[in-house]
């Protein structure tokens, strides 16, 4: 009787993260089934693959790829920092992420602009010129990398909702699912990027 | 593994070793596929890929540390992912 009260809040965190798992799982085979139609087409184009992937600009893919692989581990450090009571090295690793999400549209925003520029964008008179294989490959490379800078928006979305549940002490050491999952919806995001990185890019 | 709640704390060292070697991996990546070395490369760049993937799973997602079920769905996922590829692959090898 002299027990102090439980606090039992209606909160299951497994139960939340195998939630999330079950979604990243969704997000994989809809990315999977892209690399399977990619591997296909790339299989009877090859040729015109080797050279249209050497159209894309190597420096500006692989420093998305670092700033994409930083900006996960900024995230996981956050995971680690909440739990050690370290409110304000949470906030600043969350802020950072999100920073480095936003910088990595704007370079996307810059590599596709250019491509526009050269004609190289579905439906262009200089695409119907080059042929079917490289018709297919930018079409590819608009879709597939589109669709991931939307799943970046969406990533920088949900971390800067976890931001403010953080700054209002709503995400704490002991309760910190929240921020766990959107370091797990983070880390898909970056998952992707190292397939596509190497797909479009290095494979020329 | 009675435990609810995730309490491994990762050290921050961890996650900077990781981040290192992905970097280093990303860096040997595009070393190999500046070779022309044709279908050698695409393996390679897959590879380097998926050793990559599996890193940011088992510590950055902390499949490593959190409860056995976690992985164990994972796995399951990714089978049948694989599954799926390799049918797609042998009827392309079979037309």
């Amino acid at each position: 009787m002299s027990q102090p009260a439980v606090h039992t809040e209606h909160f299951d965190a497994t139960a939340s993260k195998i939630g999330m798992w079950l979604f990243i799982f969704t997000e994989l085979l809809l990315f999977g089934g892209l690399f399977i139609v990619y591997s296909v087409i790339r299989f009877s184009h090859q040729a015109a693959f080797h050279l249209a992937a050497e159209e894309l600009d190597l420096v500006m893919g692989a420093t998305n790829t670092g700033l994409l692989l930083l900006s996960s581990m900024t995230i996981a450090m956050s995971v680690s920092a909440i739990q050690f009571g370290h409110k304000r090295f949470t906030l600043f690793l969350i802020c950072f992420t999100i920073l480095i999400g936003l910088v990595f549209l704007v370079n996307k925003y810059f590599e596709w602009s250019l491509k526009i520029e050269h004609g190289l964008y579905p439906g262009s008179a200089t695409l119907h010129g080059l042929g079917n294989g490289d018709t297919l490959f930018f079409g590819l490379y608009f879709f597939m990398t589109g669709l991931h800078a939307l799943h970046i928006i969406a990533g920088v979305s949900i971390l800067g909702w976890v931001l403010v549940r953080v700054a209002r002490d709503q995400v704490h050491a002991t309760h910190f699912v929240h921020l766990e999952n959107g370091a797990l919806y983070w880390h898909l995001v970056d998952v992707i990027w190292i397939f596509l990185f190497p797909l479009f890019y290095l494979i020329s | 593994m009675s435990h609810p709640e995730n309490n491994h704390i990762v050290p921050y060292r961890t996650y900077v070793v990781i981040l290192l070697t992905l970097l280093s991996l990303t860096a040997l990546s595009i070393l190999v596929t500046s070779f022309e070395l044709g279908p050698i490369a695409v393996s390679a760049a897959l590879l380097f890929a998926t050793i990559k993937t599996t890193l940011v799973f088992t510590y950055f997602m902390h499949l490593k540390y959190d409860q056995r079920i976690y992985a164990i769905m994972v796995s399951v996922v990714l089978l049948v992912f694989i599954i799926v590829i390799v049918i797609t692959f042998l009827d392309y090898s079979f037309r």
